[in-house]
């Protein structure tokens, strides 16, 4: 189960979380109660330059402390702060949210070609395997998560989330099956500035997950949906590939098409799929992967998740049902269904 | 002699009241159990191995078998094996041969390995309906590529591939001699491959030109005999293997008795008419990882980098290591050879005692490889002991990206591991290479079954992974989550890597 909602405005026009809210909550059939979450690009443009970690800390005195510490060993925290919070009936607040904007300092990992990011993605991978009470689950620029296990709404007010304004914001909304609903388990799932929501299950997560792990990435959360993250990370960020491409390095075509492509198309489909095999991913899943230029829907490859794409001018929008993209935009045009693997891409015009 | 004969292995006997004694277990039998004295059909059970070749074409269904029950004085240690193994070796002085596979009870740990299916919140997907891809490609993958847009806004190449072999099911045919098994075997399991879209190994005993059709379909061995090899021999082959052991006999050469090497063999192999073929324990040339680095590359260039090379090893505690250095020699593939693989001849006490079982060497050489992230790098060939199509998903999902079955082929030519192949005996036609035997072998019914053995695998395999919810082979490959062991003990399970049932 699990519904999923993604919006982008092409001209980066920032929207309030009001109308996301809205449109989770539509799809309160697809979930249990036991985890909802949002993220929005876009949302910290007064630290735009610095890294924003989003910190469940399950006390602030012990656990802030080790956090602090590793920060401070690798960079500047300029701003620290506990993310406002508002009290919500049904939702045990079982963590405290905490921000920091964080300024890495590149010289500390000299050898790498984006050492601030590797530093950052290497801070969530020690504190969040430490497992010392404090779970880094967002850590890119201008980016926030906000999640939490409850439903849509009882998140999106725990947060307010119609104080925050994004231009790409994605949404999900949580029916657990395979592991306990506890709020490191709510998406969106993040990594720097990938962020990522899923309705379906990763059957090929144990091929995935010690691929991922061979390169130093470490799965902590208990959930097939983080490792997505992270190999978009790995395709996008190390090895350059572009998000379309990486896209087919995760949901490739079948051999029988790529048998039969033009010579040129052939080579390259067949060379991802040799390249990228353990990074494939099977199962139903339909799945919206944002970063800051682009944010993509795609499902599996015979696709047993549903996805819907609309768009309403400047706007894209993604989700499991289209009544979720109606009560956002009632207005929506081109409502449209992506075949199976095909990926739908959103750029931004400016 | 004092200490006279040992007991009956078996005892034939014939039921006289079916039998009408038309002679055709005389015929049959090889080892010379049954003869005909006057009005009667005789029979020596000491003869006998239990290939039920007798059995199997006796028109009456009249010949019964059984083990001859006799009982020494019961002890838990002296067992009767052990006991019989010092009689013979107090008369002989010599070591002990046997053939086929390990015939010691270790638990089989593919046996205590379950695997996964899918229910409710995650389909399954049935292969009848959906697509199912099982196709295999074995070589060295890039670790990344590279591409380069160009103006038209196409995205260009521009890593090159290396080659690959391209198998449609994860199903090969180990390496088996001609020498060690006859022709008629080998042209089945051929044409058997070409058929299904596999491949199979030619053995250390060169390439026959029977086989050549089929060389598309042949991985060519380099032996530390180099029998048959040329120029000619490794340009035929789609693949090259080079063999540095084998899991029935780990840490020793080979030995094809002279009476095997017939004119065709020895014209094969290169050798002198008659004359034992031996390969030494180790090649004349490898004495350590650098020795290998350089034959694997100088196998690539004589043959200009148009072919995969595979290195085999049999499967040791310190496989992982090994492996690790075989990757970074240039080879393509690393096959492991398990403790259970087969093998027309070795020394007993190899044979059954020396070695690790294959489940352990792929999750471990997976492991060592991905903690050095070069496991997509290198395929990894599961070998030695892989009797279902469960076992070859099993292998899979710990780590392997191909298996190699062997015994399993030549059950399904009609083998019947009755452990005597390095006899020269074989009353299926399989490891002999008497004329009159060998022709026992239909090529045309033989390759059939072959084929249906591996068709029917794949189907198998193919379903079990819909069940699991996956429709590619990839996903499959390493996928330990899909595995749960079953009373197995927590040391091994770490080794493995797998959770236990219920978790
Ligand atoms: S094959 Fe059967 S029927 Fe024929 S002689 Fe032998 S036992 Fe009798
Ligand atoms: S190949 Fe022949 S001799 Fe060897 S075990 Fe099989 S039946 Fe017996």
């Amino acid at each position: 189960m699990c519904g999923i909602i993604g919006v982008m405005d092409r001209r980066r026009q920032r929207m309030d979380g009001s109308a996301i809210k809205r449109a989770l909550s539509m799809m309160n059939e697809r979930g249990s109660g036991e985890g909802a979450g949002y993220v929005a690009y876009g949302v910290y443009p007064e630290y735009k330059d610095c890294y924003a970690l989003h910190v469940f800390f399950d006390n602030t005195h012990e656990t802030k402390r080790i956090v602090d510490t590793t920060l401070e060993q690798w960079g500047t925290i300029v701003h620290d702060e506990r993310i406002p919070t508002y009290d919500q009936p049904g939702l045990r607040a079982i963590h405290i949210p905490w921000r920091y904007f964080f300024k890495p300092d590149p010289n500390r990992m000299s050898h790498s070609r984006s050492p601030e990011d590797d530093i950052v993605a290497q801070i969530v991978m020690r504190i969040n395997t430490a497992r010392k009470g404090a779970l880094i689950y967002s850590s890119g620029k201008n980016v926030g998560v906000f999640k939490a296990a409850g439903w849509p709404e009882e998140v999106a007010d725990f947060y307010r989330i119609e104080d925050y304004k994004g231009y790409i914001w994605l949404a999900h909304n949580r029916y657990p099956t395979n592991t306990p609903g506890w709020w490191g388990g709510a998406h969106p799932f993040n990594l720097l500035n990938w962020s990522v929501v899923h309705n379906g299950e990763i059957t090929s997560y144990g091929t995935n997950r010690r691929h991922i792990e061979s390169y130093g990435y470490q799965c902590t959360m208990f959930t097939d949906t983080e490792v997505v993250a992270y190999l978009f990370d790995h395709l996008v960020r190390k090895h350059g590939l572009d998000i379309d491409l990486a896209v087919r390095a995760l949901a490739p075509p079948f051999w029988d098409d790529i048998d039969t492509m033009p010579e040129a198309r052939e080579k390259l489909n067949r060379a991802i799929r040799l390249a990228y095999g353990p990074a494939m991913m099977n199962g139903p899943f339909a799945i919206v992967v944002a970063n800051h230029d682009a944010m993509v829907g795609f499902t599996d490859r015979i696709k047993l998740r549903p996805l819907v794409v609309g768009e309403c001018g400047d706007r894209l929008y993604i989700s499991s049902e289209e009544a979720a993209i109606r009560a956002m935009e009632p207005n929506v045009e081109r409502i449209n269904m992506p075949p199976a693997g095909e990926p739908v891409i959103g750029r931004f015009v400016v | 002699m004092s200490l006279g004969s040992t007991p009956l292995r078996y005892r034939i006997s014939i039921d006289r009241e079916r039998c009408m004694e038309c002679e055709r277990c005389i015929e049959n039998c090889s080892y010379g159990v049954f003869r005909r004295e006057g009005e009667k059909i005789m029979i020596d059970s000491r003869k006998c191995t239990a290939c039920h070749r007798c059995l199997a074409m006796c028109p009456r269904d009249a010949i019964m078998l059984e083990e001859y029950p006799c009982d020494y004085r019961s002890h838990p240690v002296w067992t009767r094996q052990a006991r019989e193994a010092i009689y013979n070796q107090a008369k002989t002085g010599k070591i002990i041969l046997s053939g086929m596979g390990n015939a010691l009870d270790y638990p089989i740990i593919f046996d205590r390995l379950v695997l996964d299916a899918c229910q409710v919140t995650n389909p399954s997907i049935d292969p009848l309906r959906e697509p199912m891809e099982v196709r295999t490609y074995l070589g060295k993958k890039p670790s990344r590529i590279e591409v380069k847009k160009k103006e038209n806004g196409d995205v260009e190449l521009v890593t090159e591939l290396v080659p690959n072999l391209q198998a449609e099911t994860p199903i090969m045919i180990g390496h088996m001699s001609y020498g060690a098994i006859s022709l008629n075997a080998q042209l089945s399991m051929a044409r058997a491959v070409a058929e299904t879209g596999t491949f199979m190994g030619t053995g250390e005993g060169g390439l026959h030109e029977r086989l050549y059709p089929y060389q598309n379909h042949m991985i060519v061995q380099i032996a530390s005999g180099r029998f048959g090899v040329d120029i000619d021999y490794l340009e035929r082959g789609s693949a090259i293997e080079i063999k540095i052991g084998q899991g029935a006999k780990p840490g020793i050469g080979g030995h094809l008795p002279g009476e095997k090497v017939c004119l065709d063999v020895s014209c094969t192999r290169m050798i002198p008419l008659g004359s034992d073929a031996i390969s030494p324990a180790p090649h004349h040339d490898i004495y350590s990882i650098e020795d290998l680095a350089q034959l694997v590359r100088s196998l690539k260039e004589a043959t200009e980098w148009k072919k995969p090379v595979f290195v085999k090893i049999a499967a040791v505690h310190n496989a992982a290591a090994i492996a690790a250095g075989i990757a970074r020699s240039g080879a393509d593939a690393i096959v492991l050879d398990g403790f259970k693989g087969g093998t027309g001849a070795a020394p007993r006490v190899f044979r059954d005692h020396v070695g690790i079982p294959i489940e352990a060497a792929v999750a471990s050489v997976d492991a060592k490889l991905r903690g050095q992230g070069i496991r997509n790098e290198v395929s990894i060939i599961a070998s030695g002991g892989i009797r279902e199509s469960a076992d070859v998903a099993k292998a899979i999902a710990l780590g392997a990206d191909a298996v190699y079955i062997g015994t399993a082929a030549l059950v399904a030519m009609g083998c019947r591991v009755c452990g005597s192949c390095y006899r020269n005996l074989c009353p299926w036609g399989i490891a002999t290479q008497q004329q009159n035997l060998v022709d026992r072998l239909d090529p045309d019914v033989a390759s059939k079954q072959v084929a249906n053995l591996i068709n029917a695998w794949t189907l198998e395999l193919a379903e079990l992974m819909g069940a699991a919810g996956i429709n590619s082979i990839e996903s499959l490959r390493g996928n330990r989550d899909r595995l749960r062991g079953y009373m197995l003990d927590e040391s091994l399970m770490s080794v493995l890597d797998v959770k236990q049932v219920g978790a």
